[in-house]
């Protein structure tokens, strides 16, 4: 076939230039100086002491093994939570509404839900309000370490909510791959439990295509930065905030160490990998085990209650959070042990405002232009790859999940080092690259299984009736797909919005983001402001979100074979 | 009316056809479909019928590996792009597009080179008449019956001016009164434009009344 869309040809290597480019080149640059080249410091000799001096520093080993178990604690309960609620309640109106909270969910950004967990669970937070002074007879905060514990459980729960609407989406863009209604009926008919069931015929398959986005969730969650700085322990932190903190270091001695630091954070990650794929292989033999004796697990309605729960707390954790935010941004005085304030104000949004509408204005526009890029992109990589019916194997896939997998300081570190190298640190044209190399994997998740899933008998009648391949596009697909375009657009937006590491590094504090603001006020502990910095936060994406459901149901409100 | 190189005016002409997959031979066929006429081709599912037309209309699977040459009138289809064939195609569901009102499916079939929207409209809402379906043009096409879908997809096809019809089992989801009624509607206007048609089915009833050539594929 010769006639396809022309701009398509390009899109598949630009796009794997955009997303394994700055991988490249950020590993180059984290790993040079962590060796010790880097001429502007004045380091052009090779050297391990910096590896050295890393291997010195007191509790390096404490926070880097605190990493490893954030890392697996937060997968392991997230998973089994999602793994746990599907199982039990698959084709329930209980689920059918969990699912219809997902994308509300996921659009909330990091920051906001751990600022909303902070704000619900701190000694002087919603909880503790609550229960004062009737149940616990306090009327001053109790003096408890709940928040920067340093077992990091507050930081744990703080992922946990968050990795859940996450790992729940990609199980549901998995389960119609399998024949899963026939499968759980098969398994009951059988004679096992729901949980069984699930466990032995449904959850390999399924396992087998979100491993990837399993894998993600154990990275991210590793090497997690802001979340980190919010419930994050203090003494010592976890080892990506100890990596900040030497980069940012007045003296820029320090820089070679953060880049050391960045390589061992690689390893962290590495290794909480290899103990994940150990995790799988055991949770393989025990589910064999299992299945060998022969028991039905019919009496499964404490493990799934505990599923439910955790799921659906989850959510009202995350909401609630929110509502605290959005109630303390309006407060006025708020003395505890009181439910609620005594008076409400406009006066944070008010300061705050003037302050806030250059960093929304960056965000907003990163944001925007980042989503656009990226969707573009996907459109003509999908485009190209239904032309010539090349390029849905695994490979690509994990090229594409790759800058997910990989820990963004360890490259981030480097591409900060390139950009200043190269005069462009603090310029939007870099700061939009830095984001679009987590937006467009996202954005392309996102589009490509309803892309794929497109009658393709539309495209060939069109192409009977004498339409062009881009006529077709444009007229046929764009419009039939509009829905999911427009998700696929909210949810590349809210990653933008979310992105605090990248904006950071590469806006290097002159370009700053909603995010990055409210991170910041993270250490001063001012709920008022924090209040309005991470509403706001949250406001944008939800609005993009909003949209993407409210605009296609506006436009084709007369179609009937568009609903959903 | 479209004009073509026409260099004779025999029909579709299937000249050493040959369809194979890792070596085995699907497909093999010499056919000439004059104007108007059909050309039965039948088999059970999976014998290779439907790659017939989808080697007509130039969306073959690279899996499979084609020879041969497609001419119609004269012209050669065999290096042509989907788009540049002109092989009108009906499929077991009728595949309105379901972001475009009924008379927008039409309009969107009518050939680039007419001009003028008024115009492009007025032939629509003709060929809208001629399915007696002249009040439905603002229809949500989710809302029509089967059979008005049915009628719909035809006329769509037919606005497209297009050189062959392709027909891929479009009768075999309909109930028996409908079935009978939308096929003479189909072959009807086939006819009536005259159009060679390539008609793939299983059905031994829908290739009798079919009339025309009739080809085997897979084992009897």
């Amino acid at each position: 076939m010769t006639g396809g869309v022309r701009l398509a040809r390009l899109a598949p290597p630009l796009t794997l230039a955009i997303l394994l480019g700055p991988l490249a080149f950020g590993l180059a640059g984290t790993a040079l100086p962590a060796l010790g080249y880097l001429p502007d410091l004045g380091g052009s000799d090779f050297t391990t002491q910096h590896f050295t001096e890393l291997a010195e520093v007191p509790g390096i080993w404490r926070s880097s093994l605190l990493s490893i178990v954030i890392g697996l604690v937060t997968t392991l309960v997230s998973l089994g939570a999602v793994a746990g609620f599907v199982a039990s309640d698959l084709g329930t109106s209980g689920f059918a509404r969990m699912r219809r909270m997902i994308s509300p969910l996921l659009s909330v950004p990091h920051a906001a839900a751990a600022f909303g967990l902070a704000f619900l669970i701190a000694p002087s937070g919603m909880i503790m309000r609550l229960v004062s002074p009737w149940l616990t007879g306090l009327d001053r905060p109790p003096d408890l370490l709940i928040i920067n514990d340093p077992l990091a459980l507050s930081m744990m729960a703080g992922l946990i909510v968050k990795e859940i609407p996450f790992l729940f989406l990609v199980t549901l863009a998995a389960l119609p791959q399998t024949r899963h209604i026939e499968t759980m009926r098969l398994g009951r008919s059988l004679g096992y439990g729901r949980v069984a069931s699930f466990t032995f015929l449904l959850w390999p398959p399924v396992y087998r295509q979100i491993r990837l986005a399993v894998f993600a969730v154990v990275a991210y969650a590793t090497s997690v930065v802001d979340v980190a700085l919010i419930l994050g322990p203090h003494l010592p932190p976890t080892l990506p905030v100890r990596l900040i903190d030497w980069m940012n270091d007045p003296d820029l001695e320090a820089r070679f160490l953060a880049s050391a630091g960045a390589i061992l954070q690689l390893g962290v990650t590495l290794v909480a990998l290899i103990a994940w794929v150990g995790l799988e292989r055991a949770g393989g033999a025990l589910a064999g085990l299992m299945r060998h004796n022969g028991r039905r697990w019919r009496r499964d309605m404490a493990l799934r209650a505990l599923a439910r729960t955790v799921m659906g707390g989850s959510a009202a954790i995350v909401f609630g959070g929110i509502a605290v935010l959005a109630l303390w941004s309006v407060s006025g005085l708020w003395q505890f042990p009181d439910a609620l304030p005594s008076s409400f104000t406009w006066k944070s949004w008010m300061q705050a405002l003037p302050r806030m509408s250059g960093p929304l204005g960056t965000t907003f526009s990163v944001a925007l232009v980042s989503t656009l890029i990226a969707l573009t992109l996907t459109i003509l990589c999908l485009e190209r790859e239904y032309e010539t019916g090349r390029g849905r194997g695994g490979g690509a896939l994990l090229l594409i999940y790759l800058p997910l997998i990989v820990p963004q300081i360890s490259f981030m570190f480097g591409l900060q080092v390139l950009s200043i190298w190269l005069g462009i640190d603090a310029s939007f044209p870099a700061l939009v690259l830095a984001h679009l190399v987590f937006v467009l994997p996202y954005v392309f998740l996102s589009l490509s299984d309803p892309w794929r899933a497109h009658d393709r008998r539309h495209d060939l009648i069109a192409a009977g009736l004498g339409m062009s391949r881009t006529r077709t596009l444009v007229r046929i697909r764009l419009p039939m797909l509009s829905r999911a375009i427009l998700t696929a657009a909210a949810v590349g937006f809210s990653v933008s919005v979310g992105q605090y590491l990248p904006t950071v590094l590469i806006g290097a504090g002159r370009l700053t983001t909603v995010t990055t603001e409210a991170v910041a006020l993270a250490a001063g502990g001012n709920r008022r402001v924090i209040g309005v910095y991470a509403f706001m936060q949250t406001l944008l994406p939800f609005l993009a979100f909003a949209i993407a459901i409210g605009l296609p149901g506006l436009v084709f409100r007369n179609r009937r074979g568009l609903r959903v | 009316m479209r004009v073509d190189h026409v260099t004779d005016n025999q029909g579709l002409v299937l000249d050493g056809v040959r369809i194979s997959l890792d070596g085995r031979v699907l497909v093999a066929l010499d056919a000439q479909v004059g104007r108007g006429e059909t050309l039965t081709v039948m088999g059970p599912s999976g014998s290779g019928k439907s790659t017939l037309l989808a080697y007509l209309g130039g969306f073959l699977d690279p899996v499979f590996s084609a020879s041969g040459r497609v001419k119609v009138d004269g012209v050669d289809l065999t290096a042509l792009p989907a788009e540049q064939r002109h092989a009108g195609i009906l499929f077991q569901d009728p595949l309105l597009f379901p972001h475009l009102s009924v008379i927008d499916n039409i309009a969107i079939a009518i050939p680039e080179d007419v001009r003028g929207r008024k115009h492009r409209r007025s032939l629509a809402q003709a060929a809208l008449e001629d399915a007696d379906l002249a009040d439905f043009g603002d229809r949500d096409p989710d809302t029509l019956s089967g059979g008005q879908k049915a009628r719909v997809a035809l006329q769509r096809v037919l606005v497209s001016h297009p050189r062959i019809l392709l027909l891929d089992e479009p009768f075999s989801k309909l109930d028996a009164d409908l079935r009978e009624q939308t096929r003479q509607l189909v072959f009807d206007r086939a006819r009536r434009a005259g159009l060679p048609v390539v008609f793939v089915t299983h059905d031994a009833e829908d290739a009798r009344a079919a009339g025309g050539a009739l080809h085997r594929v897979g084992q009897p």
